[in-house]
């Protein structure tokens, strides 16, 4: 009898752990799915399709360059860290002496190759699409970043189109000017209205995100 | 070329240019004031340090076409503001200045600081001038002296 006793205890503790673990499996799945139906909806399959081409756009130099994890921005194709001991300062505009405004004001500089437009700042960290080491975050990880209106600054999705086909600094990356040596700086691999038309069929299948990788 | 009409240390400027041109160009090439220098011509140095609007702005990359009706201060004028003219001083009193070259940039952007942060720390500092550049190494006399324009403002 006691025996028997002994061994209740192990296997009420392993189906315990199962039963607990199915919940976590399922509950997870219906988040990475986006909660918006099965992979098979078409509508749903459209929308993810439509966001990894928004992602291409978001992790291009032109955007995730002022979207850093760090203390400061980069430029370049290559994301170097930006030159001039530039740095983020509080409010992602720099710091007194060494403002973003100091060198980029409202348009770009062709004759000396510095890039401009409204405002000019960096995004702020809750809104970083790379991590401490200037790795892009994941496609899900960057989605749900922008869907999380604790972090977008409120958007909602149709704030969030609108953001994308008006805010002057993401209308810049399609007028991104010279560099220094007068060449052109490259373009997104999109062009604006490409981006804006995914981010619409993205908005309409309601904003699903692809699972976490 | 085009012509401007620029508010230079509050006083009304004409200049007949063409509009790809730097402000630090038309400053010292048209209207005669070579206080602010020309160092490296990116940005990078920050020798040519003007204010605009208030703003310490590098003036070797910004076309005097984007100026428009924004006030300019240089450092021929920066006397005449109260925490410039104590900065001026602080400048003085610490010795700060040995070839010079880069210190009337070095004084714009230690205004800029000063007007935004009365009392700086030293990573302010650091952070603020981090992009004013000394070959002589004035640095911790720098330092000095905007802790010592701090205490009299």
């Amino acid at each position: 009898m006691w025996a028997n006793h002994r061994l209740l205890l192990p296997v009420f503790l392993l189906m315990l752990v199962v039963f607990v673990s199915c919940i976590a499996l399922s509950t997870r799945a219906s988040i990475e799915t986006a909660d918006k139906g099965s992979a098979a909806d078409p509508k749903l399959a459209d929308g993810l399709a439509a966001w990894e081409q928004v992602y291409s756009v978001l992790t291009s130099p032109r955007c995730i360059n002022c979207h850093t994890a760090t203390t400061y921005p980069q430029q370049g194709d290559d994301r170097h860290r930006h030159f001039a001991n530039v740095i983020r300062g509080p409010a992602g505009k720099g710091v007194p002496g060494l403002n973003c405004v100091s060198c980029h004001q409202s348009e770009n500089a062709d004759s000396t190759g510095v890039p401009g437009g409204s405002n000019w700042h960096l995004a702020p960290l809750s809104m970083r699409w790379q991590d401490t080491n200037d790795r892009p975050l994941s496609s899900g990880a960057v989605c749900r970043a922008l869907v999380d209106r604790s972090r977008n600054n409120g958007l909602n999705a149709s704030g969030l189109l609108k953001h994308h086909e008006e805010e002057p600094l993401v209308l810049w990356a399609w007028n991104p000017g010279r560099r220094p040596d007068g060449t052109m700086r490259t373009l997104p691999p999109l062009t604006h209205a490409e981006f804006v038309a995914a981010t619409r069929t993205w908005v309409d299948a309601g904003t699903p995100c692809p699972r976490a990788r | 070329m085009a012509t401007y009409q620029l508010n230079v240390n509050g006083q009304s400027r004409q200049v007949n240019v063409d509009p790809s041109t730097p402000l630090l160009w038309v400053l010292r090439e048209e209207l005669k004031m070579t206080g602010t220098k020309y160092g490296c011509g990116i940005s990078a140095c920050g020798a040519c340090t003007v204010h605009v609007d208030g703003i310490a702005t590098r003036s070797c990359v910004v076309p005097v076409s984007l100026v428009g009706d924004r006030p300019i201060v240089t450092i021929e004028g920066i006397g005449t503001d109260a925490v410039g003219r104590v900065v001026q001083e602080a400048w003085i009193e610490r010795d700060v200045v040995q070839c010079g070259y880069c210190q009337s940039g070095q004084i714009m952007s230690a205004v800029a600081l000063l007007k935004a942060t009365p009392k700086p720390t030293d990573m302010n500092i650091e952070e603020s001038m981090g992009g004013n550049l000394c070959r002589c190494a004035t640095y911790v006399r720098i330092r000095e002296a905007i802790k010592s324009a701090a205490e009299q403002i």
